[in-house]
């Protein structure tokens, strides 16, 4: 080992350099961790395998089900990267002293954050192009074509970033991980009932379209299905069209949200005693 | 406030509601130097600590670690801190190595993640991820995250509790020649015995106030309190506290004609002055 050396100022490593060593740490320990990866990667495919082969119906218009579902379970998926996983890794983290002890170093903090937003990006990458490859080889589900890439690149980033966002808010209410997959995993199955995802939509009470409204699943399974349904179908929707509009200002407006109360909620270690 | 100082405190209070966790502390601590926090649990050891290390607020008083106000914490005086903190970091998926290279990544200047695990005798760890290490190795990994910055200053917050007797003695070691590396220590512990192998000066802090600094040889007057000689006589034990004990001993050499039986002198040990100190704080 070297002796130290008289002080020179050697400048801290550069913000990339750190983002990437954190993008690496948050990879690892997603894809490393048996429970999170069966949790959040498998039980989407494991409920588009099963519901595809159970609920192989016909909507009209040349439209299954299956279709329908592919939307949905597509926005479940991205809401379990997000908003569960966030909510559940960074409360554990909190509880055990991971953000206390990073919170000592000189780690820029945006870095911490950086790195969620890569795994998040990851996990969410790695659910749509399995669900995309199992729905296209199992169950003829057609790509979409054209404009509809965009959108699902829009309406899925949107729908991460808001998602994300409101994850790590919710992270601070519980008292440790165990408490916030207490919480956070009945809220999103609640959701994804009344959001369109296991159901059509406009099969369910409209109260509950009205309440489901509130949240971001909802728009992101709808801006799915204008992805994946043919136009036709935006008749049966609420409003009688995609609402695209409508949805990017309701996710941008969440973003909006959940970052006001990332910035008011958010900390480093569990409250002082 | 003492600018050279390595931390340098003066008349810190803080609050928990009505209770009073640090009352009005005074502390200077040199560069260079090892001192040890003594106390009882909730006497305000960790409290103080992590004041000094940025982590809590206080309610008053002057505080300067390093030079800075800890309150206001920039990345760069934080790269010159190493923290081992009381409750350790998480289970990680992570390998050894590959925490302390992460780790390493944050600073200037870091230490070789291969020669830290030297250091803290995980080598043959590196390729374990960190939630299966047991108890003492965890230990071991959290002090290795704290010097892998090659670290000014290092805390260690009960960085031997739930070690076995052969762990603490290399962790021992590992500090001394953290020591000959110019690194100053400040550390909280439980354990006497390890105050007094590693502390070039302790200090007793109970009920939020810091009752005595010395060296551990001298803390609470133990060089010059009485001994206690205790023999065996007429079938009863016989105990007597002198400041001479030498005399004593010529006299009973006198009274026995050959060995005096069950002969025990005894010093204070670091122990009974501090249990002492903390016993007249209560």
């Amino acid at each position: 080992m070297t002796t130290t050396s008289p002080v020179t100022a050697r400048p801290l490593p550069s913000l990339p350099s750190v983002y990437r060593s954190r993008a690496s740490v948050e990879l690892k320990e997603f894809f490393r961790q048996r429970e999170s990866v069966v949790f959040t990667l498998m039980l989407p495919v494991l409920l588009l395998v099963v519901f595809g082969a159970v609920l192989d119906y016909d909507l009209g218009n040349g439209v299954t089900f299956t279709q329908y579902f592919m939307a949905g379970i597509i926005a479940a998926g991205i809401l379990g990267a997000s908003l569960q996983n966030m909510a559940i890794s960074i409360a554990t983290e909190r509880s055990d002293g991971t953000l206390k002890s990073l919170a000592g170093t000189p780690m820029p903090r945006s870095a911490y954050f950086v790195g969620k937003v890569v795994q998040v990006l990851a996990v969410t990458l790695a659910i749509i192009v399995v669900l995309l490859l199992i729905g296209v080889v199992f169950y003829g589900i057609e790509l979409p074509s054209g404009t509809d890439w965009l959108t699902f690149a829009w309406v899925a980033v949107l729908g991460a970033a808001a998602c994300t966002l409101l994850g790590i808010a919710l992270s601070s209410l519980a008292k440790n991980g165990r408490s916030a997959s207490a919480t956070v995993t009945p809220f999103a199955l609640l959701l994804q009932f009344i959001s369109g995802v296991f159901f059509q939509f406009s099969e369910i009470p409209t109260w509950m379209q009205t309440v489901a409204a509130f949240f971001p699943l909802k728009w992101m399974a709808q801006g799915l299905r204008s992805v994946f349904l043919p136009d036709v179908m935006a008749a049966s929707e609420p409003a009688g069209s995609w609402e695209l509009g409508r949805t990017a200002l309701v996710l941008g407006v969440w973003c909006i949200a959940g970052l006001l109360l990332c910035v008011a909620t958010f900390r480093w270690q569990d409250r002082e005693r | 406030m003492d600018r050279a100082a390595a931390i340098s405190i003066r008349g810190l209070v803080k609050r928990y509601g009505d209770f009073v966790a640090v009352d009005g502390l005074d502390l200077d601590i040199r560069r260079g130097e090892i001192f040890a926090l003594l106390g009882p649990n909730g006497a305000g050891k960790t409290t103080t600590v992590e004041i000094c290390e940025g982590y809590r607020s206080r309610d008053a008083g002057e505080v300067r670690v390093l030079g800075e106000d800890p309150a206001d914490g920039a990345r760069s005086w934080k790269a010159q801190l190493g923290i081992v903190l009381q409750s350790g970091a998480g289970d990680s998926q992570l390998t050894v190595r590959e925490l302390l290279t992460a780790q390493a990544s944050y600073y200037a200047d870091p230490r070789d993640p291969d020669e830290v695990l030297e250091l803290v005798g995980l080598t043959e760890k590196s390729g374990v991820r960190g939630k299966a290490l047991s108890g003492g190795q965890r230990r071991r990994l959290d002090v290795a995250l704290g010097i892998v910055g090659r670290p000014t200053l290092l805390f260690l917050d009960e960085p031997t509790t739930g070690f076995d007797p052969e762990a603490r003695r290399q962790f021992w070691s590992l500090i001394r020649s953290l020591r000959e590396l110019g690194t100053t220590m400040l550390l909280t512990t439980h354990y006497l015995d390890e105050a007094e192998a590693l502390a070039d000066r302790v200090g007793v802090i109970t009920r939020g106030r810091l009752v005595e600094v010395a060296v551990p040889s001298l803390l609470g007057g133990r060089e010059t309190a009485p001994a206690v000689v205790s023999w065996t006589e007429d079938g009863a034990r016989r105990t007597e506290a002198t400041a001479t004990p030498t005399a004593l001993l010529h006299e009973l050499a006198t009274r026995f004609p050959g060995e005096i039986p069950d002969l025990t002198v005894a010093r204070p040990t670091l122990e009974d002055v501090y249990l002492q100190m903390i016993g007249e704080a209560r």
